[in-house]
């Protein structure tokens, strides 16, 4: 279920994907034709199961798909230029340049070997071409706009001495150091702990907001994604199974296993029995779901409440 | 031994001015440490040659020179001191050691740093000549391989690899000099001359190519290790080119993955020599211990084993030292 969004008046999209094909060689598929636009400055949410086939697809995007995985059909257009038609020099100059990309895993997505600071300044050395002395100004600046406390002395610091949640602040800081038109945030939150996870999320949103960042924000968690973005695809084995605003998906989720994904979240104080749903659970919640059972209450990290109902 | 921690946060990182007393503090414990391995080693070669047959003095009439009476044979035996017990030798020698004093060689009857000094330079120079091409080669050959792997140029420089290792050094020094020195007449097949750079090419070599082809061999897998780590993945989301990328951010990190068998390699170098000292007449340690073995000149045996056993200690301490230096997650205590 993909398509163009419904409402009359928008902009051209500043991400345009169709009928997104990724396969590993030619005949073994693992996503299956998607297609969604994001408009500019618009946070995109994309949800799913693991092994959806979320960050392939941001992946592709970037151009960063590994060897065994490539796209085997269809189109990625980037503010109305096809990525997949484009030469590798000029989409990498694109890279980090006008899209960015922050991982999951903080802990490892920096060089532990390089100054904070160094791995900032880097953008600003390859993408304007300042010299190291400047660039290094500016990466200072840069820690600063994430809110990085004392950032002098953290651009002097190693990966190893920051805190999961500050090293993600650097890895935002170094996506949004050239002021990209697409942020593409692949489960940003996962991996840190509950208590930072909201900080980092409004970080996102402020500094996006701010500079008319579209975002793609991929993320297994509906409470990340209810609290951020306004229209929301839901992935399910290598397909967009639907696509909706945020808010007309958790009142009504047309398709039955969002209707599962919606009722395997955990309810307040269940985390630890509910878990995050695997498939084979999900089957049974879906089953549940159909004979009509009590739709649970959401928790966003903000604390925000949705009620979903089937 | 420096701690590796990855996960706790440690206070923000110590200024230059804290820093060095701390490096200080760390070589001189370091040092320290050494005495209890020196110390066991002093006792295992004491113990080997109270077990194994044969004296100095057995040695001398096993050359012939003399057929000595009991009287004669009773007075070396007194000079030499081998009259004493087993402990009351060892403690005077601890004794002696102490006091940076190896002892008199049997055979020359000189101190034994006189003896030793003299080939120590030319076998440093001989493992630091062999390392040198081993990393000047090994490493940027590891490297390429890693660039495009499975390709021809990779699958040609493993197998080269593995042939390098598993070569015999005498029979690659033999082959060498046949081809080099008889064949081609280059080089000179052995000898030592102290400036020449022509003597010590084949001898280098012979030595060199076994940890050259483990230092390809490391770095490859090094290589292909930190190409998939996380933060190249970061690097390239970022946009840096390909030789940016390596230069920037993958070189340094296999630097350090690569340390450890650079610094096991010079270390063991030393020991390794010994063969290709004797087949090249090369006048260093490892000619030195051989033949003081023959002759059973224990005292110069055991101060070219404290010397070997040194050499060994101290660039595994400068390697824990170059590591503090590189990797910012490593702290010396
Ligand atoms: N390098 C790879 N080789 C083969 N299959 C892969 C590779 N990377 C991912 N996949 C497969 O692609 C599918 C989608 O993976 P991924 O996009 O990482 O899922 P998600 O991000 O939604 O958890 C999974 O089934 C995964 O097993
Ligand atoms: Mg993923």
């Amino acid at each position: 279920m993909s398509g163009a969004p419904s409402d009359s008046v928008r902009a051209d999209p500043v991400l345009s994907v169709r009928d997104l094909r990724i396969g590993v060689g030619r005949n073994n598929e693992l996503l299956h034709g998607v297609s969604f636009d994001i408009l500019p400055g618009e946070t995109y949410g994309l949800v799913g199961e693991s092994g959806s086939g979320k960050s392939i697809t941001g992946l592709s995007v970037m151009g960063l798909l590994k060897r065994p995985l490539q796209v085997t059909a269809g189109s990625i257009s980037f503010q109305g230029e096809d990525m997949l038609k484009l030469g590798r020099r000029a989409r990498r100059k694109l890279r980090g340049d006008r899209m960015a990309m922050i991982f999951q895993e903080p802990m490892t997505a920096l060089n532990p070997l390089a100054t904070i600071g160094r791995q900032i300044a880097e953008m600003f050395v390859i993408h304007r071409g300042m010299g190291w002395s400047e660039a290094r100004r500016k990466a200072v600046e840069a820690l600063e706009s994430v809110r990085v406390p004392s950032p002098e002395e953290r651009a002097r610091s190693y990966p190893h001495q920051l805190s999961g949640g500050m090293r993600q602040r650097v890895m935002i800081a170094i996506a949004l150091a050239c002021r990209p038109d697409l942020l593409i945030a692949d489960e940003p939150t996962t991996a840190l702990d509950v208590t930072v996870q909201a900080g980092v999320l409004e970080l996102i949103a402020e500094l996006c907001k701010a500079e008319g960042t579209a975002v793609l924000l991929v993320s297994h968690d509906l409470g990340v994604i209810a609290n951020m973005c306004r229209r929301v695809g839901v992935m399910d084995r290598g397909r967009l199974v639907e696509e909706q605003d945020t808010k007309a998906l958790f009142e009504n989720p047309l398709h039955p296993y969002t209707r599962g994904l919606l009722a395997a979240r955990p309810r307040l104080g269940s985390r630890p029995v509910a878990g995050r749903g695997r498939l084979t659970e999900l089957d049974e919640v879906v089953a549940d779901e159909e004979r009509g059972r009590e739709a649970p209450t959401l928790t966003t990290p903000r604390g925000l409440r949705l009620e979903a109902t089937a | 031994m420096p701690a590796v921690d990855g996960r706790t946060r440690p206070p923000p990182a110590p200024t230059p001015c804290e820093a060095k007393p701390l490096m200080l503090r760390f070589i001189i414990r370091r040092s320290l440490q050494m005495i209890p391995t020196l110390l066991a080693v002093v006792l295992i070669i004491f113990v080997i040659f109270s077990v194994v047959p044969g004296s100095f003095i057995s040695s001398l009439m096993a050359e012939g020179r003399n057929v000595m009476n009991a009287e004669v044979l009773a007075h070396l035996n007194e000079q030499f001191g081998l009259d004493k017990p087993l402990p009351v030798r060892l403690w005077d020698y601890l004794w002696g050691l102490a006091h940076f004093d190896l002892g008199i060689s049997y055979r020359t009857r000189e101190p034994v740093w006189n003896v030793i000094e003299p080939r120590l330079w030319p076998s440093i120079k001989l493992a630091l000549t062999a390392m040198g091409f081993a990393a000047a080669v090994g490493v940027p050959l590891g490297f390429l391989a890693a660039l495009k792997p499975g390709s021809v140029f990779d699958t040609g420089t493993m197998m080269l690899a593995v042939s390098g290792l598993s070569v015999p050094e005498f029979w690659l020094g033999l082959l060498l000099m046949y081809v080099f020195a008889l064949q081609l007449g280059l080089l000179p097949s052995f000898g030592y001359q102290p400036g020449s750079i022509r003597h010590i090419i084949l001898p280098a070599i012979a030595l060199g190519v076994s940890p050259m082809a483990l230092l390809a061999r490391t770095t490859r897998a090094g290589v292909l290790d930190v190409m998939n780590a996380d933060f190249v993945r970061t690097a390239r989301a970022k946009g840096l080119s390909e030789p940016r990328l390596v230069r920037a951010h993958v070189a340094r990190n296999v630097l350090v993955l690569v340390l450890t068998t650079l610094g096991l390699q010079i270390g063991s170098l030393m020991g390794q020599a010994i063969v290709i000292e004797k087949l090249f007449s090369w006048p260093g340690i490892g000619s030195l211990l051989v033949d003081s073995v023959a002759t059973r000149d224990i005292p110069v045996v055991q101060g070219t084993v404290i010397v070997i056993v040194l050499w060994f200690l101290v660039i595994n301490m400068l390697v824990d030292v170059a590591y503090a230096a590189i990797d910012p997650r490593i702290k010396v205590t």
